[in-house]
């Protein structure tokens, strides 16, 4: 099993969700995050004062997959994610130990 | 009918039109509100002919015609009165809300809605007594005092054809807003109950002489009811936004800055709500300031053009003043530009044309600008929300352009034919109104620092560090202006 989190542009999220849905991915966690890479911030001015924002409204995606779907996520998500321009994110994989399923205690990756 | 013929009809027409000119007086909260009795005797040469039945009929038409005018003057200030108090609850309240911090959203708003209650009933007990009650130089009497004598009779020192409590009620709502102006200065660290005992002091002690001084019969600067320094101020350049303006200055120096400033970022939280406060804000000051022609008359219509025509220009010149320094005109620019200019043509609303009304516009939006980009951050201080560079500095500009701009085509306050501005020929007026703009400044200089003081040393006005730090709504109000989650 593998975590896969994936911080996206917001805009490109609905595309992506969609795309996961048709490969037939069914869970995943969403959440609203701020930060940044590369990607530098802006400048918002309010009566001459000037404000550097550099954290930036990001989505993470976070899911955990069994180790045969992971390729065709990867490849889903960088093809629909992608602007081409700084800023589009990052993917992080890292392995899952066990999964357990609260309702019926199922474990491994028939808990997924 | 016994009366023959032409001699008849003639002096019917001439009493007509003597009722005529006798009910339709040029009044304003600065204008010589003259005297509206009629003069039914005044023109007719033939009175012993003309048979009891006629004269009844004129009486009745006389009374008629009165009735009338106050019918229509009536309705146009009690909706004039309630555009005012919109100006301060939702106007002012979603106009600030909206540039605090979000932790602090409720209590600005608060302070705003605070004031139109317990103002309103000081209004009541004393407040339009001292304002405009008896005829001295300085202050009221308690002539009014528990609205003594306030009814459905006109006063005609002040507005002669509508009932003297439509009057007051209207005056009421000026006495609103004015403190509440200052609460854009102490926004983000006073607390509540000093605010609240700080400015019912300031009203007693600052608003109501100054309105005296200027609007008040006998007032030290009144320009049509007697006063020495006669200063024009139509709708409260001096009396509102000068006086809130400096004492915001004095209140944002005496409190110190919020804890961060201004290190720290503190953007406003919603614009969306500032931007619909000021909207409001810009409608209610037609009610402001065409109402304080104080009749539904052709100076109220004039005001109420003035007004219009100077936030445009005022919207227009800080946010191209904006565009060209940081390259974007922004909509918090735009909206405080109507703002500023709003304040400017207060005073002068009354007094001038279409076309310098345009150009007091234009010379706010960009002094103000100046005021709170470049000033601000020259000397340092933490006027939060810019009530000292959009009041002060946008009333003060207001008060003296008003001496240069004034006309007598559109106001002869000074009596028919007489020069009222600068550009009229009257250039001493602008010393008029330097001397009243100077009286304003220095008196709300002095009881601002005298009322903070004495609240510093009764119930504190600054909150603690680290109550700043969570916020007032939930400190000093127990309560959240957003609770997503529920």
């Amino acid at each position: 099993m593998m975590k896969l989190e994936a911080i996206i542009q917001p805009s490109r999220f609905e595309s992506v969700k969609d795309a996961l849905r048709e490969i037939g991915i069914e869970g995943m966690t969403v959440t609203e995050v701020r930060g940044h890479g590369r990607q530098k911030g802006h400048t918002e001015v309010y009566r001459g004062r000037e404000y550097t924002v550099d954290l930036l409204p990001k989505i993470k995606l976070e899911m955990v997959l069994p180790d045969a779907l992971v390729n065709r996520v990867v490849d889903t998500i960088l093809k629909t994610a992608k602007t081409g321009k700084i800023g589009d994110g990052k993917i992080f994989l890292s392995r899952v130990e066990e999964a357990i399923r609260i309702r019926n205690e199922e474990r491994g990756e028939n808990a997924l | 009918m016994k009366c023959a013929g032409w001699k008849c009809s003639l002096s019917l027409v001439l009493m007509l039109g003597a009722i005529l000119l006798a009910a339709a007086p040029l009044s304003a909260q600065q204008t010589p509100t003259s005297s509206t009795a009629s003069s039914t005797t005044a023109t007719s040469p033939t009175t012993p002919e003309i048979p009891k039945v006629v004269n009844e009929k004129l009486a009745q038409l006389d009374k008629d015609v009165k009735a009338a005018q106050s019918s229509a003057d009536n309705a146009w200030m009690l909706v004039s009165a309630a555009l005012v108090l919109m100006m301060t609850g939702p106007g002012l309240a979603l106009f600030y809300g909206g540039l605090v911090r979000r932790k602090n959203t409720l209590a600005i708003m608060m302070q705003s809605f605070a004031l139109m209650a317990l103002i309103t009933v000081m209004w009541a007990l004393v407040g339009y007594s001292l304002c405009f009650g008896g005829d001295g130089h300085f202050i009221g009497s308690f002539e009014h005092a528990f609205l003594r004598g306030v009814g459905a009779d006109p006063n005609p020192d002040y507005a002669g054809t509508i009932p003297q409590l439509t009057f007051m009620v209207y005056q009421l709502m000026f006495a609103i807003i004015t403190p509440a102006l200052i609460t854009g200065a102490t926004a983000e660290r006073m607390k509540f109950s000093g605010t609240v005992l700080f400015l019912a002091l300031w009203f007693l002690v600052v608003y109501a002489p100054l309105a005296h001084m200027v609007w008040g019969k006998g007032g030290l600067l009144n320009a049509s009811l007697g006063g020495k320094f006669p200063t024009l101020d139509f709708a409260g350049g001096t009396v509102v936004h000068i006086s809130s303006g400096v004492s915001a200055l004095v209140c944002a120096l005496y409190l110190g800055k919020r804890t961060g400033y201004p290190k720290q970022p503190m953007p406003p939280h919603s614009l969306v709500l500032s931007f619909i406060g000021a909207c409001l804000l810009w409608v209610g000051w037609f009610g402001f300031n065409a109402g304080s022609a104080l009749a539904s008359n052709s100076l109220a219509t004039s005001a109420f053009v003035a007004t219009h025509f100077a936030a445009a220009a005022a919207a227009l010149s800080w946010s191209a003043a904006e565009w060209i320094k940081n390259g974007r005109a922004s909509a918090l620019g735009a909206i405080s530009g109507a703002v500023a200019g709003l304040v400017a043509i207060t005073p002068a609303a009354g007094f001038v044309g279409p076309m310098p009304a345009l150009a007091i516009g234009l010379i706010a939006g960009v002094v103000c600008y100046w005021m709170v980009t470049k000033v601000k951050a020259i000397f340092g201080y933490d006027d939060a929300l810019d009530a000292f560079g959009v009041h002060g500095a946008g009333g003060t500009i207001g008060a003296l352009l008003t001496g240069v701009f004034a006309q007598q085509v559109i106001n002869p306050i000074f009596g028919a034919g007489k020069a009222v501005g600068g550009l009229d020929g009257h250039w001493g007026q602008v010393g008029n109104q330097l001397v009243g703009v100077l009286i304003a400044w220095v008196f709300a200089l002095v009881g601002t620092l005298v009322l903070l003081k004495i609240v510093d040393m009764l119930t504190g006005v600054r909150v603690p560090e680290e109550h700043e730090i969570e916020g007032l709504d939930i400190t000093q109000h127990g309560e959240e202006a957003y609770n997503l989650e529920s």
